[in-house]
């Protein structure tokens, strides 16, 4: 297929490799924000082919993992009121809050529906007058234009009955807590594109700047992240400290101007809670005033309840790059993606469930070679 | 991880996590697999049962018959290349099919939503009759209720059917050893993406539809290229990923596939990108896969070929003694990674 079969080339990969090889002298450690690129690292066991001195640790950029359980709490209380149509993207209906989830909910008789786009809500909400439409949208900065689209819809349309439960993130200031930690073992990073197309490359560069380590945006197919890894071992290598964009098929340096005022009009910075990492300051997205009524925070009583993660889950070492999933002694045993007990394990695209979707054949062969 | 049994239940309740059934108990994949290991088998369980293939394999007087059964809840019930009338005879049948058996009768039962029009009911008994007669199978009983408005959705349908088996013919998935191949009878996933292009408005380009067929003729074939032959599987709900999962379980060995040799349409490849769906997954309704011994494997993938049904039939990969219960797969890069089962649905309500 044409602007995909090209990225996923084996001797263009192989080619990649060989340069990586001459490259890099020293052992260098990078770290893929995104869990998008998490993911196919792991399902095109790239990491087997890049040469043992380059380690990768991956990042916590899977947003339906690191959504706290008190929102996706919220969200099933929602949908377990009877005038409630509680509708997200298909990803969000399987996230175990402190209790449930919501394909539980609605198996229990709850109405949450899934849909590829927030602005289908709004067709939702003009069909059923008389019922509350909730959008449970969440979220990087990536998704954050089609959530403030609907919610800006709404409120230019009249349409009453529709409401937006917000839980965005920000990528730089978790980078940023990332690399200041004094545990920090980080040093290039692999921006993440789709992000980057949307808020452009500005604030990657203050981050590279700040705390003196290269930067490249990186797409999200074998290639791209082999390309990428590349340019880092060869800034690294070179000593330089530079924001670069493999990426520049779809991302622009100023990203998209349309998409950010858009954003800007509907939400406010504000800080907010990572499952994995907790309160992270001016990481999120809230709400403004002038949208307070497509606000379902604001329209429905909700409250906040204080929930703990499981006391065995490693997530917050492994979000901040410290530790694998293979490290975790509730991998594939106690904690699986059917039954997850953290956040990396939630979502297909975080690293614990990318680990275990894809690489169990490696500790199956140590076993049945009767291994360590 | 590998050699981890969980053990089965004594009685049938409860289970641990899912309360209430959840779509994905009907998915085909894991979901489906603890709803049969928790409640079902320990209700129901014996021999024939327990083999947990398409069809059951009963003794009866002198000879042997395949016996399976089917229902079809398919949304939207036309949609380009079949409709649920259609699947309702090939699903079964191809059931009976992959065991080695010649389907024989049918049964089918129908369960009508009040209000549905009689116009429509006609057209899919219509579809029915002729794909009985392409099958060579007769509808010899059957059964029909009528529930409430908003009881059930416009039609669900049942079919039964049983079939003659050969004498001395062994199909299991238990017998697959080390060495053997594993062919695949054409390109993955166009049921499965045709329905959902169907439920989402999506234009997909090209001419993609149902791959919904009868297999018995292929089956066949296989079977007279391959004296040998250990197993056959359709790929169905869960897709090529759920049956090759299901035959490393049973008959203890790894199974090895090479994403180049699979063939997925790029319409389907496209349609998968964009819904963020993985074809090894995604249902077929005229597909299979047959196990057949390395020294048979050329011969039966010529057969295949020269059948209408298999026409584009590869070999897919062998089965290994290697990551024994993990099906795994050399990616477009030369790497390898592991093929799980499903857990619960990519797709709602395909057949």
């Amino acid at each position: 297929m044409k602007y995909i079969d090209e990225y996923r080339d084996e001797k263009v990969a192989k080619n990649l490799i060989s340069k990586l090889n001459t490259i890099a002298k020293h052992p260098w450690v990078l770290m893929e924000v995104c869990g998008g690129q998490t993911h196919t690292l792991m399902r095109y066991g790239i990491d087997e082919m890049l040469p043992a001195k380059m380690e990768m640790v991956h990042g916590p950029g899977c947003p339906v993992c690191v959504t706290p359980l008190e929102t996706i709490d919220k969200a099933v209380a929602l949908a377990e009121r009877p005038e409630v149509i509680l509708v997200s993207y298909g990803d969000m209906l399987r996230v175990p809050g402190s209790a449930t989830d919501l394909l539980h909910v609605k198996a229990r008789g709850a109405d949450v529906r899934m849909v590829y786009s927030p602005l289908e809500s709004l067709k939702i909400a003009r069909e059923n007058p008389t019922r509350e439409v909730v959008f449970f949208g969440i979220g990087f900065e990536t998704t954050a234009p089609a959530n403030a689209a609907a919610a800006w819809q709404a409120q230019r349309l009249g349409i009453r009955n529709f409401s937006l439960l917000a839980s965005h993130v920000l990528v730089p200031p978790a980078v940023s807590l990332l690399l200041s930690s004094p545990e920090n073992r980080v040093q290039g990073l692999i921006a993440p594109g789709h992000v980057c197309a949307i808020v452009g490359v500005s604030q990657y560069e203050a981050l590279s700047k700040q705390f003196k380590v290269p930067i490249v945006v990186g797409g999200f197919e074998p290639v791209d992240l082999l390309e990428a890894i590349v340019m880092l071992a060869a800034q690294l290598e070179e000593g330089r400290a530079e924001v670069e964009n493999q990426y520049s098929r779809s991302v622009a340096a100023e990203g998209n101007i349309r998409a950010q005022q858009l954003v800007a009009e509907v939400f406010e910075v504000c800080d907010q809670k990572w499952r994995g990492l907790g309160l992270v300051p001016e990481s999120g997205l809230k709400m403004r005033e002038a949208f307070r009524a497509q606000d379902a925070e604001a329209k429905f009583d909700l409250h906040d309840i204080a929930v703990d993660e499981p006391a065995e889950c490693i997530s917050s070492e492994i979000l901040r790059g410290m530790k694998r999933p293979t490290d975790c002694p509730a991998f594939g045993i106690k904690c699986s993606p059917e039954s997850p007990m953290g956040a990396p394990m939630v979502s297909a695209e975080g690293a614990c469930a990318a680990y275990y979707h894809y690489r169990r054949h490696e500790a199956a062969d140590l076993v049945s070679i009767g291994g360590r | 991880m590998a050699g981890s049994v969980v053990p089965a239940l004594a009685c049938p309740l409860p289970i641990a996590t899912n309360t209430h059934v959840v779509l994905g108990h009907g998915s085909g994949g894991r979901l489906s697999a603890e709803l049969m290991r928790d409640i079902f088998l320990p209700a129901f369980g014996n021999a024939a049962l327990d083999r947990l293939d398409d069809q059951a394999i009963l003794e009866m007087g002198s000879g042997r018959i395949a016996f399976s059964t089917d229902s079809f809840v398919v949304k939207p019930l036309f949609f380009p290349g079949g409709n649920i009338g259609e699947l309702a005879i090939y699903g079964t049948i191809n059931d009976l099919a992959v065991g080695g058996a010649e389907p024989k009768y049918l049964s089918a039962s129908f369960i009508l939503e009040e209000g549905l029009p009689l116009e429509l009911l006609a057209r899919i008994v219509t579809a029915m009759s002729a794909a009985a007669k392409r099958a060579g199978v007769s509808i010899v009983t059957g059964d029909t209720k009528v529930v409430e408005r908003g009881s059930g959705d416009q039609v669900f349908i049942n079919t039964s059917g049983i079939g003659c088996v050969p004498q001395g013919l062994q199909l299991s998935a238990s017998l697959v050893r080390p060495g053997d191949h594993i062919l695949l009878s054409g390109p993955l996933g166009d049921h499965g993406i045709t329905i959902l292009s169907q439920r989402e408005g999506l234009e997909v380009d090209g001419d993609l539809k149902s791959d919904a067929a009868p297999l018995y003729s292929l089956a066949q074939a296989v079977l007279r290229a391959a004296p040998n032959a250990r197993c056959m599987r359709d790929l169905t709900r869960g897709g090529l990923s759920s049956a090759l999962n299901e035959i490393a379980g049973s008959a203890r060995v790894g199974m090895e596939i090479d994403e180049r040799k699979i063939p997925v349409r790029e319409a389907v490849r496209g349609a998968c990108e964009l819904f963020g769906l993985d074809p090894l997954y995604v249902a077929n309704e005229g597909k299979l896969i047959a196990v057949v011994p390395a020294e048979e494997a050329g011969a039966t993938l010529a057969a295949m070929r020269s059948n209408e049904a298999g026409a584009d039939a590869t070999d897919i990969g062998v089965a290994t003694e290697n990551h024994v219960g993990l099906v795994t797969m050399r990616t477009a890069l030369g790497t390898m990674r592991v093929v799980d089962m499903l857990a619960g649905d990519q797709l709602p309500r395909i057949c």
